[in-house]
């Protein structure tokens, strides 16, 4: 009280700053007002929507086969399980399965788009703790991934690829060599990031310990996806509830600890690991058959009902509720997107944390603007 | 004009002895086949043709990497030619001054004239090293960073693996606007930069180039540096706070903490070579360090038992610090606030700061070269090493130095605000106490 009244003059502010939307690391148009005592948040308050182009209201303007594309458009950065979900859901309207090849087909590039989605993360992550070398590491096998990819479907990031009722194209021998000789390539690399960035010192000193997410606050937030897994709890709809034959596949779930950002960085890294082993074994099992379903009409109308199909896409559970009328398009279709429900938990987090553990916590959840503006 | 048939010209023969009939030339290899895409049918670029080769072949195997071996040994080995039969620096600069003096004494002026020039002269050679070392510091780092990187960086500007790429960089950031934001304090963010930079070249006067080169001799060169280099901070507070911008304010502050906070260790660690050398002075304190142990081991300071490698890291982590470089680099963490201080800078003013930078990179390189490594000392005793002359060492070592500095940059992830002041206050800042007190048993006990 006595130094207040000696310093009369001295008028201290708490100092708001915007973070973003136009910022090198929000990871896309997120904006956060912050709040600060000095370096200290005193309150954060998230601001999405500026990414928001209503892909839930177009698509009861588009046919089914139609949505497919608009899928594509909501995490951008790994797009084939946004297409699976929703090819997911429009099969289970339609009572079709898709045949065992498409299932392999459809596996495979949903775990090199996982793949491609942790690499994105693992380097973008690098630079939010301020190291630019990993992102250029991971792009170069990203680039790899994303040449698969257009050698498949012509698209390097909106497949469009995984169709209802199946796949869009066939793989060819030649692309079969390139995956194998690119998962030989990749998989001394994930040993290299380990050295280079995971159990860097300093990288630790800044991630551990750091936005600590526990178990049960990591459930009752309704975190998914290693957000959910690096605070110890073993949920994966990839185990949990499988789809696409994901069943036959032999792969553990890695998990964290204590919900740090540096466990639930681990877990994505440890993914990667894992989509190897379950890209080798579609691989080697893939069998031979057709790809795409018969009885899926050019224009399909599925019976009125409602389906809920859910799928663990690269940022977690990824789920689609669709409604069908009868009609030629789907009467309601809504997204859960995984982004959007991790992101809630941001603003409780992050009071009290230093400007430099907002990047960290931030960067750990591993947000996609387009999933979660929509 | 095409219905018109020409006539055929005999009446004039080619001239016999005309240059100008070149040689057919040889027929192009046919183009590949286009790839096409199996499912598309578009045409595929062949982008596998770029996928990286595995790194576990011999790298030596390769064309590239052989070409480049010989070329850096091309490189050196010409150096040090070139600089065998240059010889030292130090009698060119006597004969320059004498020079100087005799033409001043021609025309009449009187002695202090000529000091007068000689002083001028000395300070446009230093300046020109911290310009010129701008343009080689960050075609290096680029070149660096991105064989870090795996990528390849400038190849194109110059010709020569774009050695050219800084000049013209210059040239464009010569030729930018000059944006003075609406809301910042004019005069002070102009001033900014001025303030910034002109320590940091005043620092370099007693810098050692080479056994006895520097442009001024001073008693107490290590403190004066250390002054100097310490005003700088000033600028860049000023810089944050003049930009009307709160990332810039934000990253001012850190800097003030943080320069502030690094100049103690930075400091102190130097003080056992201090009490090794017995002054202040940098060419006594590189002097002291000739000669060999067991007529190998360099009388290094860095290879001091203990004492030399302590002092070594501890400079060399206050020095990165105090350049705001990665690990250290919070004022402008790029991530968190945007750049920092410069956010709101371009065209020149930014590249002045840019400039100093690096101009604070090669004082530390140069200084570390000197505090511990000997400084112009030649590494090994035997006769084509002692050929090369003091200056060309000098810069081999500060060049190796400021690899150092890149190679760290390109590496490490940033520490967060506090743990860097924990970092300097309870581990660096002890330590080099206890390394002064380590320097005070040896020297009592009579070890060096």
């Amino acid at each position: 009280m006595s130094d207040a009244a000696a310093l009369p003059s001295l008028k201290s502010d708490q100092l708001f700053i915007n973070l973003g939307p136009q910022h090198p690391s929000t990871h896309g148009v997120l904006r956060l007002g912050l709040t600060l005592e000095g370096e200290l948040i005193v309150k954060a308050v998230p601001d999405i929507g500026y990414l928001h182009r209503g892909t839930e209201k177009l698509a009861e303007v588009r046919g089914y086969h139609h949505c497919v594309v608009l899928t594509d458009r909501w995490d951008y950065v790994s797009a084939m399980p946004n297409n699976l979900v929703f090819c997911l859901a429009a099969e289970k309207l339609m009572g079709v399965k898709a045949p065992a090849r498409a299932d392999a087909l459809r596996v495979m590039t949903c775990e090199l788009n996982r793949c491609a989605s942790h690499l994105l993360f693992f380097g973008t992550y690098g630079i939010d703790v301020g190291a630019f070398t990993p992102f250029l590491y991971a792009f170069r096998e990203r680039e790899m991934i994303l040449d698969l990819f257009e050698m498949l479907c012509g698209a390097r990031l909106t497949y469009n690829y995984i169709r209802l009722g199946g796949v869009g194209m066939d793989v060819s021998a030649d692309w079969l060599t390139r995956a194998k000789e690119f998962l030989e390539y990749f998989k001394p690399r994930l040993d290299e990031y380990d050295t280079l960035l995971t159990y860097n010192p300093i990288f630790m000193a800044r991630t551990r310990g750091v936005g600590l997410v526990s178990a049960a606050e990591a459930v009752n937030w309704g975190l998914s996806g290693p957000n959910l897994r690096g605070s110890g709890v073993n949920y994966d709809v990839r185990k949990h509830d499988p789809y696409s034959g994901y069943e036959s596949y032999d792969f553990e779930v890695p998990l964290g600890q204590e919900g740090s950002c540096w466990d639930r960085y681990v877990c994505r890294v440890r993914e990667m690991r894992q989509s190897i082993r379950i890209i080798e074994q579609a691989l080697a099992r893939l069998p031979e058959g057709p790809i795409l379903a018969p009885g899926v009409a050019k224009v399909p109308k599925p019976a009125a009902g409602e389906v809920y199909a859910h799928v663990e896409g690269s940022r977690g559970d990824l789920g689609i509720y669709l409604v069908s009328d009868g009609g030629i398009s789907p009467y309601r279709m809504h997204v859960r997107a995984p982004s959007f429900v991790n992101l809630a938990m941001l603003e409780e987090k992050l009071a009290g944390m230093k400007v430099a553990d907002v990047i960290a916590v931030l960067g750990s959840i591993d947000i996609v603007l387009g999933e979660v503006d929509r | 004009m095409s219905d018109a048939p020409q006539a055929p010209t005999p009446a004039a023969p080619i001239p016999a002895a005309a240059p100008a009939a070149k040689p057919a030339p040889a027929p192009k290899a046919p183009l590949p086949e286009p790839k096409l895409n199996a499912a598309s049918g578009r045409l595929l670029t062949d982008r596998f043709a770029t996928w990286p080769q595995p790194i576990f072949d011999s790298k030596w195997s390769r064309q590239g990497y052989r070409n480049g071996a010989l070329m850096l040994a091309g490189i050196l080995l010409g150096g040090g030619l070139l600089g065998a039969l240059i010889g030292e620096l130090a009698p060119w600069g006597d004969a320059l001054y004498a020079l100087v003096a005799s033409r001043a004494a021609a025309a009449g002026f009187a002695p202090p004239a000529a000091d007068l020039a000689w002083t001028l002269i000395k300070v446009l050679i230093v300046l020109h090293v911290i310009l010129l070392n701008g343009l080689w510091a960050i075609w290096w780092e680029r070149k660096i960073s991105a064989h870090i990187q795996s990528r390849v960086g400038p190849t194109y500007a110059g010709g020569f693996h774009g050695w050219l790429q800084t000049a013209i960089d210059g040239i464009k950031l010569l030729l930018k606007e000059d944006v003075t934001p609406a809301a910042a304090d004019a005069p002070v963010h102009a001033l900014a930069p001025a303030i910034v930079v002109i320590p940091c070249v005043i620092a370099f006067a007693p810098v050692l180039f080479g056994r006895e080169l520097a442009a001024a001799s001073l008693d107490v060169g290590t403190l004066y540096i250390f002054a100097f280099a310490g005003i700088s901070v000033i600028g860049v507070v000023m810089a944050g706070w003049a930009s009307g911008n709160k990332y810039s304010l934000l990253g001012g502050l850190r800097a003030a903490a943080q320069i502030v906070s690094y100049e103690l260790p930075r400091g102190f660690s130097v003080v056992p070579v201090l009490m090794f050398a017995g002054s202040l002075d940098l060419a006594v304190i590189a002097r002291a360090q000739e000669g060999y142990w067991w007529g190998v081991v360099p009388r290094w300071f860095a290879f001091y038992p203990v004492v030399g490698q302590i002092a070594f890291l501890i400079f060399l982590i206050a020095s990165i610090a105090e350049t705001n470089r990665v690990p250290f680099d919070i004022p402008e963490a790029e991530s968190e606030l945007v750049s920092g201080f410069h956010t709101e800078y371009s065209g020149m003013k930014w590249s002045i700061f840019f400039l100093t930078e690096y101009g604070y990179v090669l004082l530390g390189s140069f200084l570390l070269a000197t505090f511990f490594l000997g400084g112009g000392a030649s590494p090994l005793p035997w006769t084509p090493f002692t050929l090369v002359p003091s200056w060309l060492w000098m810069l081999g070592k500060a060049m190796l130095m400021m690899f150092v500095f890149l190679w760290v940059r390109w590496t490490l992830p940033r520490m967060r605000v506090d743990q860097l002041m924990d970092f300097t206050w309870k581990f660096l800042l002890p330590w080099s106490f206890a390394n002064i007190a380590i320097a005070g048993l040896y020297l009592a006990f009579r070890l060096r």
